[in-house]
């Protein structure tokens, strides 16, 4: 393992400029992936997952704006590239799969020729060169009969299919690093699970490392070696996913995985009702004073009103921003 | 798929008129130039002359089947410049946005304030009459229309999830605008297309009518027409011929036109799926 992790990301913090006045949708958010690891992001709907990724490749549009931290690949900082070198680091070093696989090919084009698209550009291949390796990559996300494939048109594909088209064309040139937002959000259970199990055994082939976003605790926790917790615009938890499970520190962590369904031999313990956080996230334009969680946390004091909590060190390489963890 | 009545009938008009240009040599009865014969002058269609003679002579059977060329080339290559000039400047426009879309849309907004038959006017009278001349004419006077339907499907088409891929993928902005955009807005714009070329046509036998286009004795449906203007009452084929094929040939783009955006839209799409 070299020293310096394969992403390092440090304070970021994104503006989201509304009229005179700016807020900040995302801020203090730091953590890294290593080689090949898989790191989960997770939480609720609005809480600035989305748009970390997209500030990590630098596609962050206003009324959005990168307004402080550093992101490093490799050690080299490339918050600040300029955009034809940013440009080239993406789909060939980092790259990213999405939500809805319905919308994210181009209707007009057979889906081979779009796989195939990546090697030309990123890598100088011929067009011949290139559709027989589009064959190879959609062989390689396990779909059946590729040459016939390989001209379908994406309307012709189910959702499932498509994902697996768009983690050939992310995949295609073998990045360091997939950026996954909730890749499996918009597909049937069963196929989740396909999916899931093609991004992890493809990226453990090529070395790829993910960040995987998702609102979703429980797929998080099965796909990721770390979690990082997100409430707010801020990571709140950052630990190994098994401890994320069996102790949670953050109260808001403990109400994610209360709040999860019980199935199988926990459920024979008792029906009991299902556990909800009260409340709803605040909106970027009003975070609360002091702690960001208090209005919904069961353990909130007058500290907690008051004052911001830091991070504080975990044991096992963890982190959690509370006053009362535990 | 239903290939609708208008498809069929226009295709088959505009058909029928590239033939009679491409074929001309062969079907033509005599030199559309050369064969001036004051003997014939005036002659009523019958056997020899089907369609009749003009005043000097020459057979109008031959003159439309040469002029069909004419008409032709202008119609279909000015019509590509236009497209090709709406189409660069409205894809740019819409997909860069900020002061290179002001500079786009103000300057496609001058350009419809103007009527596009007197801007050409004022292009020919600058320019030496001819062909060379007359397809710059009308090929730099009828792009605005092209421009803002690129310009309106680059707005809509570029917050698509697929293009929002593309640039996370690493795609450059001339890449997403040739493989993302263009592809996804090529229907309308060829309906646009084809409807513009019947306008060309009109519009050169309007400049030909006027004598700022093809010069005579070179055979033009418009300079035809302009010719036979003093015997329309006592040898009125001599006019009715180039008219009718203007006629034909505009009907027939205009149909082809309809029949195309019946299959090329994205709602009739969405209604055969």
């Amino acid at each position: 393992m070299s020293a310096a992790p394969l992403l390092q990301v440090d304070d970021l913090r994104i503006d989201l400029a509304l009229g005179d006045e700016r807020f900040a949708a995302v801020q203090d958010v730091s953590f890294s992936i290593g080689r090949g690891e898989t790191f989960g992001l997770v939480g609720e709907s609005g809480c600035g997952k989305s748009i970390t990724a997209l500030a990590l490749i630098g596609l962050l549009r206003p009324p959005l704006r990168l307004a402080g931290g550093t992101v490093r690949l490799d050690g080299r900082e490339i918050q600040s590239l300029r955009a034809a070198e940013m440009r080239r680091l993406r789909g060939k070093r980092i790259s990213m799969i999405f939500q809805e696989p319905m919308t994210a090919l181009n209707p007009v084009s057979p889906v081979g020729r779009q796989i195939a698209e990546m090697f030309v550009l990123h890598e100088g291949a011929t067009w011949q060169e290139a559709e027989r390796r589009a064959v190879e990559a959609l062989a390689s996300v396990r779909v059946a009969a590729p040459e016939r494939r390989a001209k379908d048109y994406p309307h012709q594909l189910s959702g499932g299919m498509r994902q697996r088209v768009m983690i050939a064309i992310a995949l295609a040139c073998s990045p360091d690093l997939l950026l996954a937002d909730e890749p499996t959000t918009a597909l049937d259970v069963t196929v989740q699970a396909e999916i899931l199990d093609l991004v992890r055994d493809l990226c453990a082939a090529k070395g790829t490392a993910v960040l995987m976003i998702s609102h979703d605790l429980g797929l998080i926790a099965n796909a990721c070696r770390r979690v990082g917790v997100m409430y707010a615009g801020r990571i709140v938890e950052t630990r190994a996913a098994e401890e994320v499970f069996r102790a949670p520190s953050h109260p808001y962590t403990s109400g994610l995985v209360a709040s999860l369904p019980l199935l199988g031999a926990r459920a024979k313990e008792g029906r009991r009702r299902l556990k909800e956080i009260a409340g709803v996230v605040p909106s970027v334009a009003g975070f609360p004073h002091g702690c960001r969680f208090h209005p919904r946390c069961g353990r909130a004091s007058d500290l907690c009103r008051e004052d911001d909590p830091g991070p504080t060190p975990l044991p096992g390489d963890g982190l959690v921003r509370c006053h009362h963890h535990g | 798929m239903r290939i609708g009545a208008n498809l069929v009938i226009g295709g088959t008009l505009f058909a029928l008129v590239v033939i009679a240009g491409v074929l001309a040599p062969w079907l033509a009865h005599t030199d559309p130039v050369m064969d001036a014969n004051l003997m014939n002058a005036e002659e009523p269609p019958g056997g020899a002359f089907w369609f009749g003679t003009d005043a000097q002579g020459r057979d109008i059977y031959s003159r439309v089947l040469y002029g069909a060329r004419i008409s032709l080339t202008v119609g279909i290559v000015s019509q590509l410049i236009n497209t090709v000039i709406g189409v660069c400047l409205g894809l740019s426009a819409g997909y860069w946005g900020g002061w290179w879309d002001d500079f786009v849309s103000g300057l496609t907004n001058l350009v419809l304030a103007i009527p596009s038959l007197i801007f050409a006017l004022a292009l020919m009278a600058i320019l030496t009459p001819g062909l060379t001349s007359l397809l710059i004419a009308l090929g730099l006077t009828n792009w605005s229309f092209t421009c803002r339907l690129a310009r309106a499907s680059a707005l809509s088409l570029k917050s698509q999830g697929y293009v929002q891929a593309a640039k996370v993928l690493g795609y450059g902005d001339v890449r997403i605008m040739v493989t993302q955009l263009l592809p996804n807005m090529l229907g309308p714009i060829i309906v646009i297309g084809t409807l513009g070329m019947g306008g060309a046509v009109l519009a050169e036998a309007a400049l030909s009518f006027l004598g700022l286009g093809i010069r005579p004795p070179f055979p033009s449906w418009g300079s035809m027409l302009s010719d036979a203007r003093d015997q329309i009452t006592t040898a009125p084929w001599i006019s009715i011929f180039p008219g009718l094929a203007i006629f034909i040939t505009v009907l027939g783009l205009n149909l082809l036109g309809d029949g195309l955006r019946d299959i090329l839209d994205p709602q009739g799409r969405a209604g055969k799926a």
